[in-house]
């Protein structure tokens, strides 16, 4: 009996891994966007349901294949995103922090609402079954091991963006010294479009694997919206590093959790260990105690 | 300066004055839904105006309604009795939260996640202990037969009226209580600079608990009230970052900075949503918050200061003129 419940306990593990990509993934997006414009986007996981509209209805609607379709909902999330960034952020950007964070939190309802008007509130999914993967007696379904290996390149991928290209040292240095850049001739309005964009396009990546393992609706967003906030917080707001293993410890939480209990007690679980660490460590995982 | 004096105490005999007059069901119904939903509003300013923004409140008021409720229905304790201990639990959980919050320093983006935070774990809590709570479907406290003073259950909806009428005002006295205490100009200088005061002598941690603590007492006695007056509560009409949001949201319409702002703030959105909902009938679902949404963010934008906030800053500046 001992050994059947180790295999679950595994599953689990391996599967709070796999989730704890597309979740890392969000958190880069959202500490992205906190790093260089200072901003949090509290209706960050609103555009990720937007993206995974657009997958349902490029691929049950007019037909595309999942990975032509893809492409161009990352497109689409990636344009909201730079929508977003000029028509709401930049008129707040002297404004107090609050009034930009309230802002995005008005765009969150804007966009439930619209979904709700415009694609009712009925649950839909893609109809793509993925199989299912036999690795020791475990259950691994492909959708979360695709997720996680396209999160782990996307991130990836920002990486090297960041590291190899003028416009990502640009960004890199900006979210090192805000005031200086401008002297420096890099032109920060468009640096912050350019970041808008690249947050929007993880969300929209976030979307198109999501929408293989979530059904879609309105309130989508509030399933992985609030745990991502959480995630980039405990990881310290702006730290890449701290997100990414955050995304991951949260993961096992709600992965563990679920195996015990509800999902939602998995959920409960991790927002108290949320907390708790508020306690220990107020400015993020990694962050030195001064 | 006796007509300025006089106008609250004839505002207020016309308002207890009304329902007497004027008892159109509906209504009065739409009157004590704006009034318990302006003390709510008033209770999350409390601590919003000095820059204290809570996205939490939804949990306290998610604390308050089904704390009442749970007690009624399970052990058959009273809601006199029932609202006092939900409000305790509320503002033992604002401590927990806020406590290492002050005292780490977590403000402006960390505060309003942290709290964001709080929000999700009351409405998870609630959604997970479905076999007590009735999960997401809701919740109804047991009816007892008539109008019954010891359940807080009344049929008529002048009594509901007067009651929401009663906690508003008490909710706008605390609203200036705190205006003239010494507390308002240790909490200003907090909000202006945190260091500052804390060198000038303000003990930064102690200050801000107290406004949170009692912004979370007002806040759960709102659900609690509300809870009672409808009969029905659901995880997501009372609490979860909808909530939380919808405080705000109407809290910045009206006015943060004035003490009825968050008042006209409700009424606004309230009357908003009425007509919305009267308007496009069924297919309303979605339209409100739409409507809502582009507007906070509008608001934001051209008019930080709110409707009352922004009248009230035109007409000094046209006296001083």
């Amino acid at each position: 009996m001992t050994d059947i419940f180790d295999i679950y306990l595994l599953e689990a593990m391996v599967n709070g891994i796999l989730l704890g990509g597309v979740l890392a993934l969000l958190a880069l997006g959202l500490n992205l966007i906190f790093g260089v414009i200072d901003v949090t986007w509290i209706c960050y996981a609103e555009l990720v349901m937007i993206g995974m509209y657009g997958m349902y209805y490029m691929v049950q609607v007019f037909g595309l294949p999942y990975y032509v379709a893809a492409p161009f909902a990352i497109l689409l999330v990636a344009g909201l995103g730079a929508l977003l960034h000029l028509l709401v952020i930049a008129p707040l950007l002297t404004a107090p922090p609050i009034n930009q964070l309230l802002a995005t939190g008005g765009v969150l309802f804007v966009l439930q609402s619209f979904a709700t008007v415009a694609f009712g509130i009925d649950f839909r999914n893609l109809g793509i079954r993925m199989p299912v993967l036999k690795l020791f007696e475990m259950h691994l379904s492909y959708s979360r091991l695709l997720a996680f290996a396209a999160a782990l390149i996307g991130m990836l991928l920002v990486y090297f963006f960041m590291k190899r290209t003028y416009i990502g040292t640009a960004i890199r240095a900006i979210s090192q010294d805000r005031q200086i850049m401008a002297l420096m001739g890099v032109d920060t309005r468009r640096i912050y479009l350019i970041t808008s964009a690249l947050g929007g396009a993880l969300a929209g990546l976030a979307a198109c694997l999501l929408v293989l393992q979530y059904d879609i609706h309105p309130f989508v967003g509030l399933s992985f919206g609030p745990i991502t906030f959480l995630i980039v917080v405990l990881g310290g707001l702006g730290n890449f590093v701290g997100g990414f293993v955050a995304a991951f410890v949260f993961a096992e939480i709600i992965s563990l959790g679920g195996l015990f209990s509800d999902l939602e007690w998995g959920y409960v679980l991790a927002f108290a260990f949320f907390i708790v660490m508020m306690f220990i460590r107020p400015a993020g995982l990694l962050a030195r105690r001064s | 300066m006796t007509a300025k004096q006089s106008l609250p105490w004839i505002a207020g005999a016309a308002l207890i004055a009304l329902p007497f007059v004027y008892r159109e069901p509906y209504h009065l119904h739409i009157l004590i839904l704006i009034l318990i939903w302006s003390f709510a509003y008033t209770s999350w300013s409390m601590m919003g105006r000095f820059g204290l923004v809570s996205l939490g409140h939804g949990g306290f008021m998610g604390v308050g309604a089904y704390v009442t409720a749970l007690l009624w229905n399970h052990l058959g304790v009273s809601p006199w009795i029932g609202i006092p201990i939900a409000m305790v639990a509320a503002a033992i959980l604002a401590m927990i939260v806020a406590y290492p919050c002050f005292r780490f320093r977590i403000t402006g983006h960390y505060f309003v996640l942290v709290t964001l935070a709080l929000s999700g774990i009351v409405l998870q809590v609630i959604t997970a202990t479905r076999d007590y709570t009735g999960g997401s479907l809701g919740y109804t406290p047991d009816r007892t037969k008539g109008s019954q003073i010891w359940a807080l259950q009344f049929d008529d909806k002048v009594t509901w009226y007067l009651i929401a009428l009663g906690v508003w005002a008490v909710g706008l006295a605390i609203w200036k209580w705190v205006d003239r205490s010494m507390d308002r100009y240790a909490l200003e200088a907090i909000s202006e600079d945190e260091d500052a005061a804390a060198a000038a002598g303000v003990n930064v941690t102690w200050e801000k608990l107290k406004i949170t603590v009692i912004s979370a007492l007002m806040t759960a006695l709102a659900g609690a009230l509300y809870c009672q007056y409808q009969m029905f509560i659901s995880p997501d009409t009372v609490s979860g970052i909808a909530v939380s949001l919808q405080m705000v949201f109407a809290v910045i319409v009206g006015g943060l900075y004035v003490s009825l702002g968050p008042t006209v703030g409700a009424v606004i959105t309230i009357l908003l949503a009425e007509i919305l909902r009267i308007g496009f009938g069924t297919k309303a679902v979605g339209w409100d918050n739409l409507v809502y949404g582009v507007l906070l963010v509008l608001f934001i934008i051209f008019l930080p200061k709110g409707i009352l906030g922004s009248i009230i800053d035109r007409v000094k500046t046209l006296r001083k003129a």
